[in-house]
């Protein structure tokens, strides 16, 4: 019987199939799933903010992009699978509010997104698929049996990526 | 002091005074707006996880509406005002004259999207007048944005901003009355850090 594991906000969760990862209603944060399917074992982590480096507190190793990816990275590969064969899709990074003067902090999103590929990048790791930005939420469901990403919205439909 | 936790029962009597306060001068600015009263009290106030606040509207995917607000000066925070969809359409309706069940909220236009900043501008707007009464500090709210999303989405975004630091919350529940129809909804205060100290010092609490 396949399992549908909740991933929460600041959260990192490892499954294989035919269980499901799912995480609700991402915002500005970004949803990082890592898949390797010849074992059909994935990752998902719900990330909060681009960097460790600027926070005081950096006891939640998944909260933030860098700290994040590096430890799914580890945990994958501990769990015998071969770092060239990771694959990603992300979702998320949204601006949900819309203010007239744009600052910085309400630009999370973009940035959230941007160190993601990033930390993706400095692995090696191949973003295959994504759905990120828009101003709306998403609710996302990682299929470990096929690799798929269902990306749900309130208002902008659902796909699969 | 860092955080909401570590209030005593006696300073949460002096913020939900001043909710009610609020409230009241919210009610009579409302009521000037629209030319029809709509009653609004403070019955409770709360602190919590602001992670956990996304089960007070039934979980992270549930459908809201956001109307968000920073406000500057000494004790700089965060104003965020969260009403269900369904909970939303109706007081769309009290504030427009609309009979029930015509706003749609998936389809706003632009009067009921202003309706619902308006409103999102005297709450803060009262809120913080009673807040400044009995501090004697200014707070100075920025112009409201709006999201209609699911509630986890909108307080993930804020979250973002507060994530390192304010991660309990003031939560004072509003109720809105009008012609024995009620409307629940969920005002935050989020203070950035050091903001709480200075309003409770200001107010006279020990703490």
């Amino acid at each position: 019987m396949a399992k549908i594991i909740p991933v929460g906000m600041a959260e990192i969760k490892m499954a294989s199939a035919p269980d499901k990862l799912m995480t609700a209603g991402l915002g500005s944060c970004v949803g990082v799933c890592i898949y390797e399917k010849y074992q059909k074992i994935g990752i998902m982590a719900h990330i909060m903010l681009p960097s460790s480096l600027d926070a005081k507190n950096k006891e939640n190793k998944a909260k933030f992009a860098d700290t994040a990816i590096e430890l799914v990275i580890a945990q994958m590969i501990k769990k015998g699978a071969h770092q060239s064969r990771l694959q990603a899709k992300i979702a998320g990074g949204a601006q949900m509010f819309k203010f007239s003067g744009k600052s910085d902090i309400m630009k999370i999103g973009e940035r959230n997104t941007n160190a993601v590929e990033q930390n993706l990048q400095k692995y090696h790791i191949p973003i295959i698929a994504r759905d990120t930005g828009g101003n709306y939420g998403r609710t996302i469901i990682f299929d470990l049996e096929t690799g798929n990403l269902i990306v749900r919205t309130i208002g902008h439909g659902e796909k699969i990526i | 002091m860092e955080d909401f936790t570590q209030l005593s029962g006696q300073q949460l009597d002096a913020l939900k005074e001043i909710g009610n306060i609020g409230a009241g001068n919210a009610a009579t600015a409302l009521a000037q707006m629209i030319h029809t009263r709509i009653d609004m009290t403070v019955p409770r106030v709360s602190i919590l996880p602001f992670a956990q606040a996304a089960d007070l509207f039934g979980g992270a995917d549930a459908h809201v509406v956001g109307i968000f607000l920073n406000v500057r000066g000494p004790a700089p925070s965060s104003i965020l005002f969260v009403l269900e969809a369904k909970k939303a359409e109706l007081l769309i309706d009290m504030l427009l004259m609309y009979p029930p069940g015509q706003t749609n909220i998936n389809n706003l236009n632009e009067l009921e999207m202003s309706a619902l900043m308006e409103l999102g501008n005297i709450l803060s707007a009262t809120y913080l007048n009673a807040m400044s009464m009995f501090t004697q500090l200014s707070f100075i709210p920025s112009v409201p944005a709006l999201a209609v999303d699911m509630a986890g989405a909108i307080l993930n975004a804020i979250l973002a901003q507060f994530g390192e630091v304010a991660d309990h919350v003031l939560l004072l529940e509003t109720v809105f009355t009008k012609d024995k129809e009620e409307v629940v909804g969920h005002f935050f205060l989020l203070p950035e850090p050091g903001s709480l100290a200075t309003i409770l010092k200001a107010l006279g609490v020990r703490y």
